[in-house]
C-alpha cells in the first residue's frame, strides 16, 4: 500500500479525534462488572493454588503428596519438580493443588511434605566485590567512542584509556559518583493465573495476559494440541507493565490439571508469589566519572555499572548509558550479577527508568559542583542529543520551567531557606523512547441496518485501546462511539500485537483507520451512484454520507448502508510493524520537574509538585492520554521513594512479598501532578506514538535530583527512604 | 468434602465475645483458612465445623450460602453469589480491594470471615451499578480514576463510605482519608478529582 493513501483529519476537522472522551468500559469497571480472568466463575470450576519454593536455592530431596491427596475437598495433586530438581529462587512453584475451594486447596498444599537440601544463595546485588568473590559476575558488554581514533600502529585499548585520561585531565569539571536504583517488582493487583477449561479437545483459557495474539501458541505447543483449538481470551486485565506476555508454566499446568480431572480449573499466583516469581526491573548501579568544559557540556563519561535480571545475569543493557545525553567520547562497561531471585521480565521501558537514574543525576551533580542552575546545564547539554528531537526538549524545558514556576523557585544545592529542618529542592530530568506501532489486524463489519463492528485480537491494559479503536473508528465513518462496536480481546480475532513498548495506539490506529477508510470508500461508490456524483466528492460527517461542496445533498448513515443490499460489507485492514506512513511514527522526547521538600531530621521526602511535558505526535484522546502520564509519575514516585524489593542476604528470602510490606505510595503520598501535552502541528503531524512508557522514566532522576538540591547531598540509591537520606546526611557530616 | 458437623453451645465452651476477643477484629492472615472452630453470632454460643448454611444479607436480599469458619466473605461473595467486584489483591486487606460496607462500614472482605456477618448488612459494589449509577462511580468515570481497574471497585467503595461519612470533605481531607487503597497504575489523581466532583455535586 503507498505511504500516503491513508491520513488523518486536520485537527480543527475531527469531531472525535483528539476531544477529551471518557473510557468506554468505565462503567463495568467501576461498578464491578467488568469481568477479569479471576472472576471468570466457569460451572464445577476447581480452584487451584500452588507451593512456592521456601528456600532461595535447593534441591528438592523428596515429595510426598500422600496426605494432600487425601485432604478434605482436594481433587488432584501435580507435582511441577520433583525429587532432584534444582530450584533457584524463592517462590518458584513446586505443587499445584486443585479442588473444591480455596481453603480445601490451602489446606491440602500444607500437607504436601517436601523435605530439601538447602544450597548456597547469592542476593546481594549492589554489592560488587562480594558479587565477584562469589564468582556471580559476567561482562554484559560495553561501548568506547573517542572523537580522536587510534592511529595504525596503536594499541586501540591503550589509545582510547589515554585518550580518556586526557580529556579528563583537559576538562574544566570532574564530577565522580556513585548512583542506583533497587530491583523492583511488577507487583500487578491482579496476580497472574488463568481460568481454563476444555470442550471436545479444544482448550478455552481466560487469562490475565498483554497479548491474546501471542499466547495461544504458547498453550498449544505445550499441551500438544494446535493454536487453532486454543482460545485465549482477556476482556480485562488488571496490570501487566510488561509481566504478562507469555502463558507461563502455571496457566499450562492449569490446562493439563482441568483436562486430567475433565473441569475447569482457576489457577491465580498468591500475592507472595506475584511478587516473587512473577516479574521484577533489573537492578542497576553505577560508577561515574564525567568531564565537561567551563560551560557544563560534558565532554567525556566513563562509567562501569552492575546489576541483576535474576539467575540467568542480565542488568540494565550498556546501550541506554549515559540517557539521553551522549557526549563526544565515552567509554562504558556493563557487568551482569547472578544473584538467587526471581528472574526479571520487561518493566515499563525497559532499562530507561534505571539508565535515566543511573546518569541523569550525574549531570545534576556536575551542576551542583558548578554551583550551577541544573536547568542550565540540562540545556546547554542538548547539544549532545541525538537529532530532532533536540529541539522539542528545549521547548519542553521552557515549558516545563514555566508550569513549576523553576527560576523563581530555584536555589543552587543545598542552599535552600529552611523551615526548622524542612528544606524544599527542585530536580528535573529527560527520557526518549520509540512507540512506534506494531502489527494490527482489523476486519470491519458494516450492516445494512447501519451497526458496525470491527473485530481485533488487541487488548485493553486500561490504557483505553478499547476506547481509542471506537473514536478512530467513529472519526473515520462520521458517527458517534456509541454507533460503533469494538471487539477485542480473543486470540480468535483477526491477529494484533502484544501490548508492550507503547506500540499498540498506533497499532490500533493505523489497522482501525485503514478498514474504515477502505469500508468507506466501498459506500461511497454506491452513494454516489444514487446522489449522482463522484465518490471522491463525498465525505462522512455527522452521520451522513454527503457532497463535500453541497453540504445539502447526501443521505442518512443509515440509508447509505441500506444500499448494501442484503450482506454486510466485510473489509479487512492490516498494518505491517515498520511500513511508512503518516499515520503513526515512533520516537518521543519528555522533560519531568519535581519540587520536593525533605525533613532532615526524619529523613521523609514528600513530593509537592510535579510537572510533566510529554510529547506523543498525534493525541487520539487528550483525557486518557493525561492519565497514562499522571499514572507513570505516581508509578515513578513509586521506585522513587518506596518500593523496593528487599532481600535477606543470609538465606536468600523475598523478605516485603506483601503489599503490607513492599511499600507503595498511597492517594496522599503525590502531591499535585500538573500533567502537560506537547501537542504543536510539528508533533501532531507525524501521527500517533505510543505513551505507555516514556513518561514512568524520568520520576527516579528528577526527584533524586530534587533530594539533592534540597540537601546539598546526593542521596545515591532509590528509593530514597527516609534511613537512606539519614545515613547519607549523617555520611556527609550532616546529621 | 468435609461434612457438616455443628455442636451446640455448652460443648463448644466460648461465646462470641470470646472469640472476638481471641481472635482480633481482623484475624490473621494465615488464620483464615486454618480448620479451626468458629463460634457462630449467636447470643447462645455455638461451634461450627465443617460446612454450614448460613443467610447473608447482601444487597438487600437474604442469599443462602455454605460455608465453612474459614471461608471468608470475599469468597462467599465471588464464588457462591458471583459478584466478583471485590477483588482479592491482598489477604491481609492491606490493598483496600476488597472494601465492602459491612452495616455501612467499609472493611476488606478478603479478611473477614463470612460467618462473622450473619445478621448484618453487607453492601457491594454492584449495588451502586444497574440502570442508574451512584454518583462515586459515575465521577470516576468522568474523571477517568480507572486505568487496569482492578482496584477500583474497591476504591469506588472506600470514597462512597468516606463520603458518607464526611459529605462536605475538603481535598486536604479527601487525600489524608483514603490511604486505605493501593492502585499500581496510579490513578489516585484522578481519584482525588472524582472524591471532589462528587462532594461538589451534593
Amino acid at each position: 500500500m503507498a505511504q500516503d493513501t491513508y491520513n488523518w483529519p486536520a485537527a480543527d476537522k475531527t469531531s472525535v479525534i483528539g476531544k477529551p472522551m471518557s473510557r468506554l468500559d468505565g462503567i463495568a469497571k467501576s461498578t464491578g462488572a467488568a469481568k477479569y480472568t479471576y472472576d471468570v466463575n466457569l460451572k464445577n470450576q476447581l480452584i487451584a493454588r500452588a507451593l512456592g519454593c521456601p528456600h532461595a536455592h535447593c534441591r528438592v530431596k523428596s515429595v510426598d503428596t500422600a496426605a494432600a491427596e487425601k485432604t478434605p475437598g482436594v481433587v488432584h495433586v501435580e507435582v511441577l519438580r520433583g525429587a532432584g530438581s534444582e530450584v533457584e529462587w524463592q517462590g518458584e512453584l513446586l505443587a499445584i493443588v486443585a479442588a473444591e475451594s480455596e481453603g480445601a486447596a490451602v489446606e491440602g498444599l500444607s500437607n504436601l511434605k517436601i523435605e530439601y537440601d538447602v544450597l548456597d544463595s547469592f542476593v546481594s546485588d549492589e554489592d560488587l566485590m562480594a558479587a565477584e568473590k562469589a564468582g556471580r559476575t559476567a561482562p554484559a558488554g560495553g561501548k568506547t567512542l573517542t572523537q580522536k581514533e587510534p592511529g595504525e600502529n596503536d594499541d586501540e585499548e591503550a589509545f582510547i584509556a589515554a585518550e580518556i585520561e586526557r580529556l579528563f585531565k583537559e576538562s574544566k569539571h570532574v564530577v565522580e559518583g556513585y548512583y542506583g536504583i533497587d530491583a523492583i517488582t511488577h507487583c500487578c493487583l491482579e496476580p497472574h493465573g488463568s481460568t481454563v477449561a476444555w470442550e471436545d479437545g479444544k482448550l478455552l483459557a481466560y487469562l490475565s495476559t498483554q497479548n491474546v495474539s501471542g499466547t495461544d501458541d504458547g498453550f498449544a505447543r505445550d499441551l500438544g494440541i494446535t493454536a487453532d483449538d486454543v482460545e485465549v481470551r482477556c476482556d480485562y486485565i488488571g496490570g501487566g507493565f510488561g509481566s504478562k506476555f507469555a502463558p507461563d508454566y502455571w496457566a499450562i499446568a492449569a490446562a493439563r490439571i482441568a483436562k486430567a480431572t475433565g473441569r475447569p480449573v482457576k489457577l491465580m499466583l498468591t500475592r507472595d508469589q506475584e511478587l516473587k516469581i512473577a516479574g521484577s526491573r533489573p537492578s542497576g548501579y553505577i560508577k561515574v566519572r564525567l568531564g565537561a568544559d567551563a560551560d557544563g557540556v560534558v565532554q567525556v563519561w566513563d562509567s562501569q555499572h552492575w546489576g541483576t535480571g535474576g539467575s540467568g545475569g542480565g542488568g540494565v543493557a550498556h546501550g541506554t548509558i549515559p540517557y539521553v545525553y551522549t557526549p563526544k567520547n565515552y567509554r562504558r562497561v556493563a557487568t551482569a550479577v547472578r544473584t538467587n531471585t526471581g528472574p526479571a521480565r520487561a518493566w515499563r521501558a525497559p532499562n530507561h527508568p534505571q539508565a535515566c537514574a543511573m546518569s541523569q543525576t550525574a549531570y545534576d551533580d556536575l551542576a551542583a559542583a558548578m554551583g550551577v542552575d541544573s536547568y542550565d546545564i540540562f540545556m546547554r547539554n542538548l547539544e549532545n542529543t541525538a537529532g530532532a528531537r533536540t529541539e522539542v526538549y528545549a521547548e519542553e524545558m521552557k515549558i516545563g520551567a514555566r508550569l513549576m514556576d523553576w527560576k523563581a523557585k530555584w536555589h543552587p544545592h543545598g542552599k535552600g531557606e529552611k523551615r526548622g529542618s524542612i528544606v524544599d529542592g527542585l530536580g528535573m530530568a529527560l527520557h526518549t523512547w520509540g512507540g512506534g506501532a506494531n502489527n494490527s489486524t482489523c476486519q470491519l463489519r458494516i450492516h445494512p441496518d447501519g451497526g458496525v463492528q470491527s473485530f481485533c485480537g488487541t487488548q485493553d491494559l486500561g490504557t483505553g485501546t478499547r476506547t481509542v479503536c471506537a473514536q478512530v473508528l467513529a472519526e473515520t465513518l462520521g458517527l458517534k462511539v456509541d454507533q460503533v462496536t469494538v471487539n477485542i480481546g480473543s486470540s480468535k480475532l483477526p491477529n494484533s500485537g502484544a501490548s508492550g513498548g507503547s506500540t499498540t495506539v498506533g497499532a490500533v490506529s493505523q489497522s482501525h483507520r485503514r478498514a474504515s477508510t477502505d469500508a468507506l470508500t466501498e459506500l461511497f461508490k454506491l452513494a454516489a451512484t444514487k446522489l449522482e456524483c463522484e465518490p471522491g466528492d463525498l465525505e462522512a460527517v455527522g452521520g451522513r454520507i454527503r457532497v463535500k461542496s453541497d453540504a445539502e445533498r447526501g443521505m442518512a448513515w443509515k440509508e447509505a448502508c441500506s444500499l448494501l443490499g442484503l450482506k454486510p460489507l466485510e473489509v479487512t485492514a492490516d498494518y505491517r510493524s515498520g511500513t511508512p506512513s503518516s499515520l503513526s511514527s515512533s520516537g518521543v522526547g519528555g522533560v519531568q520537574m519535581a519540587h520536593v521538600e525533605v525533613d532532615s531530621e526524619t529523613g521523609v521526602v514528600r513530593v509537592k509538585k510535579f510537572v510533566a511535558v510529554q510529547d506523543m505526535g498525534l493525541i487520539i484522546n487528550p483525557k486518557l492520554a493525561t492519565s497514562q502520564i499522571n499514572g507513570a509519575v505516581i508509578m515513578g514516585i513509586a521506585y522513587a521513594l518506596f518500593e523496593s524489593r528487599i532481600m535477606d542476604p543470609a538465606t536468600g528470602a523475598f523478605i516485603n512479598a506483601e503489599l503490607a510490606d513492599y511499600r507503595l505510595p498511597r492517594l496522599g503520598d503525590i502531591g499535585e501532578i500538573v500533567v502537560e501535552l506537547y501537542e504543536p502541528e510539528s508533533e501532531r503531524g507525524r501521527g500517533v506514538i505510543g505513551l505507555g512508557e516514556p513518561p514512568v522514566i524520568s520520576p527516579g532522576a528528577a526527584i533524586a535530583n530534587a533530594v539533592c538540591n534540597a540537601l546539598g547531598v546526593r542521596v545515591p540509591v532509590l528509593p530514597l527512604t527516609p534511613k537512606r537520606v539519614i545515613e547519607s546526611l549523617q555520611a556527609a557530616g550532616r546529621a | 468434602m468435609s461434612a457438616s458437623d455443628t455442636t451446640s453451645g455448652a460443648r463448644g465452651g466460648f461465646s462470641r465475645r470470646d472469640f472476638l476477643k481471641g481472635s482480633g477484629a481482623v484475624a490473621a492472615a494465615t488464620a483464615l483458612h486454618a480448620q479451626s472452630a468458629t463460634a457462630l453470632a449467636d447470643d447462645e454460643a455455638q461451634v461450627v465445623r465443617g460446612a454450614t448454611e448460613i443467610t447473608l444479607q447482601v444487597n438487600g436480599k437474604a442469599h443462602k450460602v455454605k460455608v465453612e469458619p474459614r471461608t471468608t466473605l470475599l469468597e462467599v461473595l465471588r464464588y457462591q453469589l458471583d459478584l466478583t467486584g471485590a477483588k482479592p489483591v491482598s489477604l491481609d486487606g492491606s490493598s483496600g480491594a476488597s472494601t465492602v460496607l459491612l452495616d455501612d462500614k467499609p472493611i476488606t472482605a478478603s479478611n473477614t470471615l463470612a460467618i462473622a456477618c450473619r445478621g448484618k448488612k453487607v453492601q457491594t459494589v454492584e449495588s451502586l451499578g444497574g440502570q442508574r449509577p451512584d454518583a462515586v462511580p459515575r465521577a470516576f468515570v468522568e474523571h477517568d480514576a480507572q486505568q487496569c481497574g482492578f482496584c477500583t471497585p474497591g476504591f469506588v467503595m472506600a470514597v462512597r463510605a468516606f463520603l458518607n461519612k464526611n459529605p462536605k470533605a475538603t481535598e486536604e481531607q479527601i487525600r489524608k482519608g483514603l490511604n486505605g487503597n493501593i492502585c499500581r497504575c496510579g490513578t489516585y489523581a484522578n481519584v482525588i478529582q472524582a472524591a471532589i466532583a462528587v462532594v461538589k455535586g451534593g
